[in-house]
This record gives C-alpha cells, sequence and structure tokens, in this order.
C-alpha cells in the first residue's frame, strides 16, 4: 500500500482538510448536478463558472474569501442567465457565450491587478485550477454551513423541481411555481460552483457538477439511486484525485506536484467513459439476445 | 511592437472570417474546444522543450479532429462539457510541472501582445496566408454546405471533405490566435464580431467582409488599449467582442423596431 | 344530480394579441360525463382547455367549478397536456411519476405514506401500467405514455379531467384502448371528461355530450343536438352537410370531403 498511500499522506493536516472538503463540496456537487443534467441545464452550469471564476479573481484583488468570490460571481452569472434565458436556443448560445467572454476579460484584468499589488504568487493556480490543500481551515466550516443549506434547500423543493424538471407544462398545471423553484435552483448551482471552485479551481468546477451525475444517469434507473451514486462517484473522483495529487509529489525529481483538479477531472471522465460503455452495453444485450428492447434488464432476466 | 500589429491583423483578418463561417454553421462548441485544445498543447510543448507551436497546432488538429468524429454520434451536452474541461486541465497538469508557472499560465489563457515573438512571425504569417488561401478557394462550396448540406450535396460538393478541411483550418486558426488573445478569450473573438456582424447584414458577402472589419477593429483596439494601459490584451479582447456585439443586437433591435412602426 | 353544474363556462371571449380566438362561449359539464371537444387544428380547442385550468385569461365571461370562480391550479381539475416529451434518460420509474401527480406541487420533507403508494398502485391496475411501473419514463411507447398520463392525472382524484388531444399521435387500435380506458375511468370513478381531437368518430360510442369548435364560436349539446347541417352551417358561416354513412359522420362543405372534418371554401379564422 506504500506507493498508494505516499509517507505522511494521513498525517498532513492539510490533506485531511482537503479530504473533507472534498467530500463536502462532491456532494453537494452531485446533487444540484442530477437536477442540472435532466434539465438539460449543462450548458447554464458552464456559463456560471465563467462568471464566477471573475467573482473568485475579483475576491483575490479585494482581499476577501475566495469562496464568498466565486459565490458572489455565480450568483450574478445566474442572474446574467436569467436575463438572456436558459433555454438552449441558438441565438441565446452565443448571446450568453459573448457575454461571458466579457467575464472572462474581467478575470484576466482581476488576476494581472493581483499580480500587481501582492508579492503572493500562485494566487491563479489557486482561483483557476483550485487550491484545496492550500485552503484556509476557517473556509470549511463556512463550506460546511453552505453545503448543509444548499442541501437542505433541495430537499424541501425536490418535489417541486423534479415535476418541473420532467415537464414544465405538468408542473403549471398542478400550480408549481415555475419562476420561485427555478429561480431557487439556480442560486443553489451558483453556491455548489463556488464550494466547487474552490477544490478544483472555478473553470474546471464544471467536471464535478456534470461528470458524476451524466455517468449516473447512464446506469440508474431510479431517482433516490441516481441521487446516492452521483454522490459515490464524485467523492470517489475527489478523494482519488486528492491523495493522486498527493502522491505526485513523490513523482517527479523536481518535487513538483500535479494539481488536484487534473486528477479530478480525469477520474470524472473516466468514470463517464466507463457509465457510457456499461449504458451500451446493457442496450445492446437486450437487443440482441432477441428480447424486446423495451424491457429492463430486470424484466428480462439479465440482473 | 510592430509584430505584435503584424501578427494581430493576420490574426484577427482570419479569425473574422473563420468565425464568420462557425457561427453560420452553428459551431460554437468547437471554437470552444479547439481553443482549449491548442491551450493543452502548447503546455505541452513548454514541458518538453519543443517550439510551442507544434504543440499548439498539434494538439488543436486532435481536438479538431475528435470533435469531428464524435460530433455525428454524440450531441451530448455532458460530453463535449467534459471534453473542454479535460484539455484544460491538462494544460494546467503540464504547466504545473514546469518552473515558468503563473507567467505562462496568464499568457496561454488570457494572450499576451508580444505572443508571436520575431523568431515566430515568419511561420505565422505563412500559416495565416495558407489558411487564407484555402479559405478563398473554399469559399463559395464552404458558403452552400454550412447553409444546407443536403442542396449543396445534391450538387457535387462534397461535404465530408468540406467539413474536414473547415475543421483543419479552425484548428490552426486557433493554433495562431492562441497565443496572442489567449485560449480563454479566442472564442469571444471568434464568435463576438460575426455574429454581430450576421446581425447587421443578411447577405453573405457583406457580412464576411464586415466580420473581417469589426474583428480587425476589436483586435486592433485591444492590442491599442493594451499596449497604452499595460492592463492584459485578454480583457480588452473579452470586453470589446461583448461590446461589439450588444451593439449590434440593440442596433437589430431598434431596426426591427422602425420596420414594425412603419408596416403597422 | 347535484344543484350546481361541475363547470360551467359562461359567455366567454378569449383574444391573443388583439385577434379573437374564441366568441360569447358557453356550455357546461356535469359529472361523470364524457364531453368531445370537437374541432379543426387551430380552431381554438386547446385555448378553450387552458382557460379552464386558469392558464389563460378572458376578455370577458367566467368560468366556476360547482358555481365557484376558478382559481390558478383548481385541484378538482386534472390536466394531461397534448406532448409531453420525457427524456429518455431521465431516472424516474413509472409509478415514482405517477406518484408524483399526488404531492408534486408540494414543498417539504415528508416521505410518501403507505395511503399515497396504495393508490399509485391501484390507479397504475387501474390505466393497465402496472406491468411497466418500474420502467423508466422515458422508455415508454406513445400509448403506454398516455395510460402513465392519464394515471398521473387522476391520482389526485380530481372530478374533472381535461385531455389535449389524446388521441392525435396514437394508431387506431391504441387510440380506441385509451377510449376505452376513459370510459370506464368516467363511469367507475365518476370522473368527468373533457378530451379535445380533431376526429370524432372514434369517440361516439362514448360521448355524452360534444362542444363543437369552429370559427371562433361554440355549439354544445348532444351529439344529435349539435351535429346537424343547419347547426354546422350557422357555426360555420356558409352552407355545411352532414352524412351518416354506416354509423360513421362526415361533415362536409362544398366539394371537399374529409371524414369528421369540414375542410371549408373559405377556410374559418384560424389562430395559433
Amino acid at each position: 500500500m506504500h506507493w498508494i498511500f505516499e509517507p505522511g499522506l494521513f498525517s498532513n493536516g492539510s490533506v485531511r482538510t482537503a479530504l473533507v472538503l472534498g467530500a463536502m463540496v462532491s456532494i453537494v456537487s452531485a446533487a444540484v448536478g442530477v437536477f442540472t443534467v435532466m434539465r438539460g441545464q449543462s450548458f447554464a452550469g458552464h456559463a456560471l463558472t465563467d462568471v464566477a471564476t471573475a467573482g473568485g479573481a475579483g475576491a483575490s484583488l479585494a482581499g476577501v474569501s475566495p469562496l464568498l468570490g466565486f459565490i458572489g460571481g455565480g450568483i450574478i452569472g445566474a442572474g446574467a442567465m436569467d436575463a438572456i434565458g436558459v433555454q438552449r436556443v441558438k441565438g441565446r448560445d452565443i448571446a450568453t457565450g459573448v457575454v461571458l467572454g466579457a467575464a472572462t476579460g474581467l478575470t484576466a484584468l482581476f488576476l494581472y491587478l493581483v499580480t500587481l499589488h501582492s508579492a503572493a504568487t500562485g494566487s491563479t493556480q489557486q482561483i483557476l485550477f483550485g487550491s484545496v490543500f492550500t485552503v484556509e481551515p476557517s473556509t470549511v466550516p463556512d463550506a460546511a454551513v453552505l453545503s448543509v443549506l444548499v442541501v437542505a434547500g433541495l430537499l424541501v423543493i425536490r418535489r417541486p423541481l423534479l415535476l418541473s424538471s420532467i415537464s414544465v407544462e405538468l408542473a403549471a398545471a398542478r400550480g408549481v411555481r415555475l419562476r420561485a423553484v427555478g429561480v431557487a435552483f439556480m442560486a443553489m448551482l451558483a453556491v455548489a460552483v463556488g464550494l466547487s471552485a474552490i477544490v478544483i479551481g472555478a473553470i474546471l468546477s464544471t467536471a464535478l457538477l456534470i461528470g458524476p451525475p451524466a455517468s449516473t444517469l447512464k446506469v440508474a434507473n431510479r431517482f433516490a439511486w441516481a441521487m446516492s451514486l452521483a454522490s459515490v462517484l464524485g467523492v470517489l473522483a475527489t478523494w482519488l484525485g486528492i491523495v493522486m495529487a498527493y502522491d505526485s509529489y513523490y513523482w517527479f525529481p523536481s518535487h513538483r506536484g500535479l494539481p488536484v483538479s487534473f486528477f479530478v477531472v480525469s477520474l470524472v471522465v473516466v468514470e463517464f467513459a466507463v457509465a457510457s460503455y456499461v449504458g451500451q452495453r446493457r442496450k445492446a444485450r437486450i437487443i440482441v439476445a432477441g428480447h424486446d428492447p423495451t424491457k429492463t434488464p430486470e424484466q428480462v432476466g439479465w440482473v | 511592437m510592430t509584430n505584435a500589429w503584424i501578427s494581430g491583423t493576420a490574426i484577427a483578418a482570419l479569425v473574422g472570417v473563420v468565425g464568420f463561417f462557425v457561427v453560420m454553421r452553428g459551431a460554437a462548441f468547437a471554437a470552444h474546444a479547439i481553443p482549449n485544445g491548442a491551450f493543452a498543447g502548447a503546455a505541452g510543448a513548454n514541458l518538453i522543450g519543443v517550439n510551442p507551436l507544434f504543440g499548439l497546432v498539434a494538439f488543436a488538429m486532435a481536438a479538431a479532429f475528435g470533435i469531428g468524429a464524435t460530433s455525428r454520434r454524440t450531441k451530448s451536452d455532458v460530453a463535449t462539457a467534459l471534453a473542454l474541461v479535460m484539455m484544460l486541465a491538462l494544460g494546467a497538469a503540464f504547466l504545473a510541472t514546469s518552473t515558468e508557472y503563473e507567467p505562462a499560465v496568464n499568457a496561454l489563457l488570457f494572450g499576451e501582445i508580444l505572443g508571436v515573438s520575431s523568431s515566430e512571425i515568419l511561420p505565422v504569417l505563412v500559416l495565416a496566408l495558407l489558411c487564407g488561401l484555402g479559405l478563398a478557394v473554399l469559399y463559395r462550396p464552404l458558403l452552400y454546405s454550412s447553409i444546407s448540406p443536403e442542396l449543396s450535396n445534391a450538387r457535387g460538393v462534397n461535404v465530408v471533405a468540406i467539413d474536414i478541411l473547415f475543421l483543419v483550418v479552425v484548428a490552426l486558426t486557433s493554433a495562431l490566435a492562441v497565443p496572442v488573445v489567449g485560449a480563454l478569450l479566442t472564442f469571444s473573438l471568434t464568435i463576438g464580431p460575426p455574429a454581430a456582424a450576421r446581425l447587421i447584414s443578411d447577405r453573405p458577402g457583406r457580412a464576411l467582409a464586415l466580420s473581417v472589419l469589426l474583428s480587425l477593429f476589436t483586435l486592433w483596439a485591444a492590442i491599442a488599449s493594451s499596449y497604452v494601459s499595460t492592463l492584459p490584451i485578454g480583457f480588452f479582447v473579452g470586453t470589446l467582442s461583448a461590446v461589439v456585439y450588444l451593439a449590434a443586437r440593440g442596433w437589430d433591435v431598434r431596426r426591427t423596431r422602425r420596420i414594425q412602426r412603419q408596416v403597422a | 344530480m347535484s344543484g350546481t353544474d361541475l363547470l360551467k363556462v359562461e359567455d366567454v371571449t378569449v383574444s391573443i394579441s388583439g385577434r379573437v380566438i374564441l366568441r360569447d362561449v358557453n356550455f357546461r359539464i356535469d359529472q361523470g360525463e364524457f364531453t368531445g371537444l370537437i374541432g379543426s387544428n387551430g380552431a381554438g380547442k386547446t385555448t378553450l382547455l387552458r382557460v379552464i385550468l386558469g392558464m389563460q385569461e378572458v376578455a370577458s365571461g367566467r368560468v366556476t367549478v360547482r358555481g365557484q370562480a376558478l382559481t390558478r391550479s383548481n385541484r378538482s381539475i386534472g390536466y394531461v397536456p397534448q406532448k409531453v416529451l420525457f427524456e429518455a434518460d431521465l431516472p424516474i420509474r413509472v409509478r415514482d411519476f405517477v406518484a408524483l401527480g399526488v404531492d408534486g406541487h408540494r414543498y417539504g420533507v415528508a416521505r410518501r405514506s403507505r395511503a399515497t403508494l396504495g393508490l399509485v398502485d391501484e390507479m397504475l391496475h387501474a390505466v393497465e401500467a402496472a406491468e411497466f411501473s418500474d420502467r423508466r419514463i422515458g422508455s415508454l411507447s406513445g400509448g403506454e405514455q398516455q395510460r402513465v398520463l392519464i394515471a398521473h392525472a387522476l391520482v389526485s382524484r380530481p372530478e374533472l379531467l381535461l385531455l389535449d388531444e389524446p388521441l392525435a399521435n396514437l394508431d387506431p387500435g391504441n387510440a380506441q384502448e385509451i377510449i376505452q380506458l376513459l370510459h370506464s375511468v368516467a363511469t367507475g370513478q365518476h370522473v368527468a371528461i373533457l378530451l379535445s381531437a380533431h376526429e370524432m368518430n372514434p369517440l361516439l360510442p362514448v360521448m355524452d355530450r360534444v362542444v363543437y369548435v369552429a370559427n371562433a364560436q361554440v355549439a354544445s349539446g348532444t351529439t344529435d343536438e349539435v351535429i346537424r347541417p343547419d347547426v354546422l352551417s350557422t357555426l360555420y358561416g356558409h352552407h355545411v352537410d352532414v352524412l351518416r354513412v354506416h354509423g360513421r359522420i362526415l361533415v362536409v362543405a362544398g366539394e371537399n370531403v374529409d371524414v369528421g372534418h369540414v375542410v371549408p371554401e373559405h377556410p374559418p379564422f384560424v389562430v395559433e
């Protein structure tokens, strides 16, 4: 086991912080992400990260907690997306992309100003690609509170949110307040993006938000199961990523480790590839066996 | 500084043409993903001490063909977003192992006026010229297959070959643009001014010319502003592209309202 | 029969973007009645259904449910919309989706009661969807989906069920099954049905009442009262013949014949 768990892994305080933070963030991202993917709002989630990045860079410049900056940026981004309209219409893709390009430009500006005004190096890396090993310990309780709030919020609105995600018409007919639910969800999305940005950086946080949920949707039939599996896949990728990042310090003679975000994103992609393969095989097996392709594997007797 | 103006002009002109077709073909995603691939390539080249141009071009091409191959099979939002992000993460990993982390990251992601050095200006111009010539030769078939693949196929246009050639041009253009404009802002420049041009004019010839003009204007203004203020060029590219696009939107809305009032 | 009608539509006029879609519409529905809302595409059937659901404003007139004014999302009215597209990868089983018909609008963390789950089972059996109740909703065929949507709407025990063109995309076999299903639900559970269609013949055996929409106006009554040359000619504003052939009805104008349809020489006021 020595070569997996390099010396000092578990006794290292920042690693323990990273594992705790990583777990919390993965679970929140997975929960919010399942809804995001179901609602076909992956694009919106991705777009939010651009504005969240600017927020984080701005916070760094202002000397404020980066978590606040990421979330603040995310909320502004959510507001902008709401104004433009979240539906995937051709013209809106471009409008969104261009407006958010401006946010990226702001990020460039803020990061430049940060390097001018402070001697501290590495802020670019932290904001763009995550800082889970160097995060201030005081961030953890803040992140914990936010995580609990988001999860609690999701629990409370889960049925109207689910119904409106399945069919806007049916939800409207039942009196679900679509706008209120939609806005509440966007706010949760912004917080989730912000939390994830701390761990793997703002521009990569999309991976943790939509990767594990998308993998899950290829194989899960039941909603509760989808939520659980997504969380497990997310935590797995994050913890394994943290361990590998720690280990990577020992891989090169130069003692420069690879970023956590690289490992996490790679693992998320691997999970997705495996899940896609499994999902495809299932469908193929049913069809090849000559059985009714509309029956589930359970009904056919495969599982 | 002359390098900046020369390379900037060549890049902006090229991006103006390529972006016009990207917008017409609805290939905004490609414009987002290929520069990210180029970023990873440049970082990789930096790592192994090779001329970054090789890395830029190689990875951009790989990304382009990856997109070409998969876009036929899956229209998955998720797969494309993951691919985008994976390339960024890869580039980040490459850079992390080098010693010059921060300036390299900033330059590759957010652009640098002097992104093209004197030694590189010649190959850049040659490549830009090649792409320009290629586009000029392909102009009509490319236009027709962008408007309607089925119709142009029926008229004997080899749509598949055009698709591939176009992706190659997009890859090369991204590879040229990324050092100056930055991987994260190439999308803005590729989409913003051309989309603005399309809002202003419906006729392909005019919209194309306008797209090039707006592109040149945006990048020139960005270079000039960056030079004068010493603020990063990426900031100006992002902001100006958005401004140009929004101005065109506003102009279009007013024109539509004017027409409605005339009709009523 | 109770004193107040289940549904009463009085002098309703609807206009959208300045165009009059429906003018002075009057009809009523009694408990347990099966009513067909018939008209060609674009005649205003969906608009009328939306008015009853409280999702469309009226320029004048009123709609009452058991004498009470309409509120948005009236719980005693169930709704099956025209096209509900379920994404193939939604991780929702049929039974979970039907359960959302009970509590999909409720906030809160309460778990579903056994009574609710029992109700869901009962409804799944009633629409003959029990055999695929554990499948993902995105994997269903058109006919199966229709049943599930009906179960979803019925599980909240409405008194009136509205269906917007439920037969439009079904082959005749499936369409008949759905009609029979609805008929048995109407009689067995005393649920009134208001179902829109552009083809009235499949409904003839089960319809108690017809509400015929054409030219922004409505005629309502039994089939014999409404599907008559004089009534329909007044409605359309030009001469219309009604032929009965082998138990089927053909509404004919001029030289254009279409089964159960009218293709008028001067098109009626067609609106979206």
